[in-house]
């Protein structure tokens, strides 16, 4: 099997993501962006799974799938709070620690 | 105990803790700990004195020295015939720095252990009389406190192997004496004694430490007292550097041995309590010099060319302070200055004696004279304690306390004619040991000097016994004895006044002093003269004369003013009629010659120099360092320290106000960084792969 489409593939999905993480101003967005970057990284393990026929990879997929959604839910919560103490969910806008 | 004589000066350093910790709550206020630990001290030494004497015998072997061997025994030069006895030295390693070991340690030959016994036994008599003479005082706690460990700092100098040592010990006895003149500091005048005790003694130590600093590297970079003795007797790297040496050295010994021109703060420190003159006078502070020179002999005896005779600032230096101390004598009224001028008159001795090559007689003289000084000091303060209502005015408040205090008197009358140098007490052998050295290796001068210095010692002693204990008394208290703790020291000192000289009675062919005394190792050919029983005869007549003389002088005085029949008392005397007749010729010789003279200009001339030379020296130093202290504050402090901290501090406002813009609290700025980072370190891994 080629192995570099899924590389590339799953490359393009990064960088989709890391643009959204650090250009987009809403919250919901940043944190789809980061569900972007896991599920590249997802990719990249079930490729070299299949590729190197080995079932580690896809038990790690499984892994990062299950703390992603925990991990989506402790976000949105977040965000939830956010937008409740500052009626907006612009990231622009927590610059509380500033020094 | 030779091997471990460091426990000697450790012992006092301990009690001195103890004191302070405890003394108030001991019964006797921690006396009895000074003077238990003093004890032991004592003991120590006469053990280690006694092993000291017996590894010499072993090393001699064969030789010993005929005590009946009369006059006119053989010429004799030192190292000779005496076997080589080295020196038991330890030393441990203090620090190290610079690959140099600085080394603290115990050199014990005979000249340390016969410091160690004086030292250790003057202490214990003056702990002993201290319980009665300080008795009741606010501050008695402190005063035991304070002797301890003034005895501990001098023991340590006393045992240093090496010239850094010897200088902390030298510090420390500076230190205590300052502590002790100044005991009674509610009057100003004992504390400003006290300061200018300090402060003179340290203008000679700045000449110490500069002598120390240059011995060092003309040594071979080291500071151990024998190597440094036996480079100067190879005269390793050229004769001006031992020059420079010696003379700086020699600064240090004017100053802490009272030789002229800094022996002003010796009277001065007469504020301090009796007991403690005596120790400073006798064993500790003002010996301290001397023993430096002794110690360090071979670096004045190769700088100062010593061998070749004529004059060196050595033997210069101690002949103008024995004129010059005994001059002044002639004029007090303060029994304890008479003996304070006699005692920087008596140093001069000493110092005159290193530096026309009589280290024995020099030496000597430092054994007896510890004794008979410490002697007559606390005779005078047994005078005060109960004669004169703690007075130590001659003219005014004493005189008659013979008849009330005999053994006072007849201590005081011994120390008086061992001080004189009459035979056959303490003075007279150490006194004619230099007098003859200088006569037999070419410093003929300086004999006739001393022999002067002598008759002058004569004259004023008698003036001081007869003012204190002769003619009427005029005082106002009841006189009596003093207790026994005053008169029991006064009788062992006074034994030792009269036995002392005996241990080198050169007349007798008794050289016991030079044999166990004397160093073998790493020491000059210095000359031990023959026994000179013409100069003997010479100088002890004139010293009779000039004390008889003076005493029927003071006598006359004493009858003309109390309106007693002159001619029977001076008629009692089988020369009686012959002084009476030759009054005027006395008088004219005593008041005209010798005390108007010298009590007219030259005393004058050298008290001016006191008051105005020499303090005006002190004044402008000390004005001088303020003036300096003040510079540094305001330049060096101010601008310079507080530049340096306040600018630093600026820097580092300044990069945290710049560093602010980097932590802007906004998360996505720092996940770009992140990244970025990621980035760059990939990136770098890839090409560097």
């Amino acid at each position: 099997m080629i192995l570099n489409q899924f590389l590339v593939l799953a490359a393009a999905l990064f960088c989709i993501g890391v643009y959204g993480v650090l250009a987009r101003r809403n919250g919901v967005l940043v944190l789809m962006s980061v569900e972007l970057m896991l599920n590249a990284v997802n990719l990249n393990l079930i490729a070299f799974s299949a590729y190197l026929h080995k079932t580690a990879g896809q038990v790690f997929a499984l892994f990062v799938i299950t703390i992603a959604a925990a991990e989506v839910g402790v976000g949105l919560a977040i965000v939830l709070l956010i937008y409740r103490n500052l009626r907006s969910p612009d990231l622009d806008e927590i610059d509380q620690l500033r020094g | 105990m030779l091997d471990y004589a460091w426990i000697i000066p450790v012992i006092p350093a301990v009690s001195f803790a103890l004191i302070l910790l405890f003394g108030k709550r001991m019964p006797r206020q921690g006396s009895e700990l000074g003077i238990l630990a003093v004890g032991a001290s004592f003991v120590l030494s006469c053990v280690a004195a006694g092993q000291w004497i017996q590894r010499v015998q072993d090393a001699g072997g064969k030789e010993s020295v005929g005590v009946l061997q009369a006059f006119g025994r053989g010429f004799m030069t030192a190292g000779g015939e005496h076997a080589a006895v080295a020196p038991v030295i330890h030393t441990v390693t203090w620090w190290s720095n610079g690959g140099i070991d600085f080394t603290v340690g115990t050199q014990i030959d005979g000249l340390a252990v016969m410091m160690l016994f004086v030292v250790t036994l003057i202490s214990l008599l003056v702990h002993v009389y201290s319980t009665a003479y300080m008795h009741g005082d606010t501050r008695f706690t402190y005063f035991y406190a304070a002797l301890s460990l003034f005895t501990a700092s001098m023991l340590t100098l006393v045992v240093a192997s090496n010239t850094l040592q010897l200088l902390v010990g030298w510090e420390l006895v500076g230190m205590c004496s300052f502590m002790l003149i100044g005991h009674w500091w509610e009057e100003g005048a004992n504390t400003n004694a006290a300061i200018k005790a300090f402060l003179t003694t340290r203008t000679g130590d700045i000449g110490l430490m500069i002598g120390i600093i240059v011995t060092f590297f003309a040594a071979g970079q080291t500071f151990s007292i024998l190597g440094i003795n036996e480079a100067a007797l190879a005269v390793k790297g050229g004769h001006t550097i031992w020059v420079v040496g010696a003379s700086c050295l020699l600064i240090g010994i004017i100053g802490k041995s009272g030789q002229f021109p800094l022996h002003t703060w010796l009277p001065d420190a007469m504020a301090g309590p009796t007991p403690v003159s005596a120790l400073i006078h006798a064993a500790t502070m003002v010996v301290a010099g001397v023993y430096l020179g002794a110690r360090v002999y071979p670096v004045f005896w190769e700088g100062f060319s010593i061998s070749s005779g004529g004059v060196n600032p050595m033997a210069l230096i101690g002949g103008i302070t024995i004129l010059i101390g005994a001059a002044l004598a002639f004029v007090q009224d303060d029994i304890k200055k008479v003996l304070a001028y006699s005692t920087i008159s008596q140093l001069g001795y000493m110092v005159m004696g290193l530096g026309v090559g009589a280290w024995v007689g020099a030496v000597f003289h430092l054994f007896t004279h510890a004794f008979f000084k410490a002697l007559l000091f606390l005779g005078a303060g047994s005078v005060s304690h109960s004669g004169s209502h703690h007075s130590f005015d001659m003219k005014k408040e004493m005189g008659g306390l013979r008849k009330h205090m005999p053994i006072t008197f007849w201590t005081f009358m011994i120390g008086s004619l061992a001080l004189a140098g009459v035979f056959p007490l303490a003075g007279f052998w150490s006194k004619d040991e230099i007098l003859a050295a200088a006569g037999q290796g070419g410093f003929g001068f300086f004999a006739v000097v001393g022999l002067v210095g002598a008759v002058m010692t004569a004259a004023y002693m008698a003036r001081c016994v007869y003012l204190t204990f002769f003619g009427e008394y005029r005082g106002h208290g009841h006189p009596e004895e003093s207790p026994r703790s005053i008169t029991g020291p006064l009788v062992v000192l006074a034994g030792f006044s009269v036995v002392a000289g005996l241990a080198n009675a050169s007349a007798f062919g008794i050289e016991e002093f030079t044999k166990y005394v004397e160093p073998r190792v790493a020491f000059p050919p210095v000359l031990t003269p023959n026994f000179d029983f013409t100069l003997a005869a010479v100088s002890f007549l004139l010293v009779v004369v000039a004390f008889g003389l003076a005493s029927v002088f003071w006598l006359d005085r004493k009858e003309l003013r109390a309106l007693k029949g002159l001619t029977e008392r001076s008629g009692t005397l089988r020369a009686g009629h012959l002084f009476l007749v030759k009054k005027y010729y006395l008088d004219d010789l005593y008041e005209g010659a010798i005390v108007g003279g010298i009590k007219g200009p030259i005393a004058r001339a050298s008290y001016w120099v006191n008051q105005n030379v020499i303090d005006g020296a002190v004044n402008a130093v000390g004005r001088g360092s303020a003036a300096v202290g003040r510079l540094t504050y305001r330049y060096v402090d101010q601008d310079v320290v507080d530049g340096a901290v306040n600018g630093i501090a600026n820097e580092t406002d300044q990069a945290g106000g710049l560093l602010t813009y980097v932590q802007s609290g906004r998360v996505q700025r720092y996940a770009l960084i992140l990244f970025g980072s990621v980035g760059v370190l990939a990136v770098l891994l890839v090409i560097f792969s």
